[in-house]
């Protein structure tokens, strides 16, 4: 099935600035393990040492999130969009500060 | 005597308005969405703003303007000159003093008929139920996870909705947590990201406009929220993306598991935040592995002397487009393919803008075999301070 995953902007650092990738998948467990065989980096930052998803990670197929669904073997529709969704805490203050 | 206007139909309030009120909110009068009645409720309503900075400045001028009668602002910051390009309820003499006061002086000027309560403080697990407890609707304006879990949790605790927006480069996120029974920031992230996870400075920055577009968001779900008009963003999380300007909605379910609102509670009172999200003191940088530095002055005499040294920026090629130091470019992420740029037999001293960046790079050379590499202690910021005022900080 070809699926969209949108990647969030704190991680597209990760994937070489990407917006989106599209994959062929069959849950949402192969289209992450897709995307990060694309791009390496984005590892650590979907999964813990373990291989689950990070709990501030949030994945959504189109808009219900998989830990509602099947998680990661939720099955994927052709043309589901899957969004990764991860906390970010700004305000509008300066990030930079602290580096 | 002021010609006083009583609501008719409702009792929801017994305070009436000025003639001067009825002339300055007459757009609002003048729609039946908000009325008489829905005025009234607002010059009733008590909200706590959590933090006056990207989020803050729009939220307190709209929720002024919109004449919101009691306006708790927190803060402690000072205002300070980078925080102008988006925090546009301050001007340029503004800078140098509290935030807080320069907003109620802000707020005050544009709607005198309200009250702007000032509390200067950072907001703790000690007092953030005796801030709360006076207020109907809280909205978080802050820039940190221990602070966002703090006020969700207190929110919880009293029942009181809170009105959440985030953002993140040109990125942003918004809704209404714990509202009669939905779900809170909790059921939404069980738990923060541990620091060091969190994106670094090179990745940091945010358009100007962005936080006006969230906080204009969180002013109108507060407004809607004491109006008891519309839908609110309960249950649904919106993302906003500014580049591509989209706006994109997501389902958001309350947590049967969640430790603060679901059906077996474990977080009964405030907890110690900071240790929640593994960082001791605000905005705590992860302290480096010690690594060999060098002061300022000491690379200044060091380069007048003629030595034979190799500067190694760290930073992003937008970065060095602000100010350098005639260094060599490669940013820190690009170092490890970009090692045989690197010469083992010179002395490498490597800097970014703070002296952090700089350090994982000291460390992941010394690690590659690299022996005479240092870090520049305290990166541009220290040699503009130290060496070079004409070097100007970012």
């Amino acid at each position: 099935m070809a699926v969209k995953v949108i990647i969030p902007t704190p991680l597209r650092t990760y994937a070489q600035r990407r917006e989106f990738a599209e994959l062929e998948a069959r849950t949402v467990g192969e289209a992450l393990g897709g995307l990060t065989s694309l791009y390496a980096e984005l590892r650590k930052h979907l999964y813990t040492d373990e291989g689950h998803i990070r709990s501030f990670v949030n994945v959504y197929v189109n808009d219900d999130d998989i830990r509602y669904l099947a998680n990661e073997n939720t099955p994927i529709k052709d043309g589901d969009t899957i969004s990764i969704v991860p906390s970010i805490a700004g305000g509008g203050r300066e990030f930079v500060r602290v580096c | 005597m002021a010609t006083r206007v009583q609501p008719t139909p409702s009792k929801a309030s017994q305070t009436p308005l000025s003639k001067q009120e009825v002339l300055r909110y007459s757009r609002h009068l003048i729609m039946p969405e908000v009325g008489l009645e829905g005025q009234l409720k607002l010059k009733q309503a008590k909200v706590l703003l959590i933090g006056t900075g990207g989020l803050g400045a729009p939220l307190g001028l709209y929720l002024a303007a919109a004449g919101v009668g009691r306006l708790g602002l927190v803060d402690f910051d000072v205002v300070d000159f980078t925080n102008l390009q988006r925090q546009v309820a301050f001007g340029t003499s503004d800078v140098g003093r509290p935030k807080i006061e320069a907003a109620r002086q802000r707020l005050g000027d544009l709607n005198p008929e309200i009250e702007v309560v000032p509390h200067e403080a950072k907001l703790t697990s000690d007092n953030a139920l005796d801030l709360f407890r006076d207020y109907d609707v809280i909205v978080d304006g802050t820039d940190n996870f221990p602070t966002r879990y703090l006020v969700n949790d207190a929110c919880i605790l009293l029942g009181k909705p809170n009105v959440y927006g985030s953002i993140f480069r040109f990125e942003g996120q918004a809704t209404v947590f714990g509202y009669r029974g939905g779900p809170c920031y909790r059921c939404l992230y069980p738990e923060p990201p541990p620091p060091g996870l969190v994106p670094s400075c090179a990745e940091g920055g945010v358009l100007g406009v962005l936080p006006g577009i969230v906080g204009a968001i969180q002013a109108m779900e507060t407004i809607k929220l004491i109006l008891g008009r519309g839908d609110l963003l309960v249950g649904r999380l919106l993302l906003f993306d500014a580049l591509a300007m989209r706006f994109r909605e997501l389902k958001l379910r309350k947590n049967p598991a969640c430790p603060v609102c679901g059906e077996h509670r474990t977080i009964t009172q405030l907890i110690d935040y900071y240790e929640f999200c593994g960082v001791r003191g605000e905005e705590a940088p992860v302290t480096q592995a010690n690594v060999p530095e060098i002061a300022p002055r000491e690379l200044k005499s060091r380069l007048d002397r003629g030595d034979d040294l190799y500067i190694l920026d760290v930073r992003e090629p937008h970065e060095y487009q602000i100010c350098n130091l005639h260094g060599h470019l490669i940013p820190l992420g690009e170092l490890p393919r970009r090692l045989h740029e690197l010469d083992t037999s010179r002395e490498i001293v490597a800097h970014c803008r703070s002296g952090k960046r700089s350090a994982d790079a000291v460390d992941f050379l010394r690690k590659a075999g690299f022996r005479k590499v240092f870090n520049l202690k305290g990166g541009i910021l220290a040699w503009s301070d130290e060496v070079d005022p004409s070097v100007p900080k970012y």
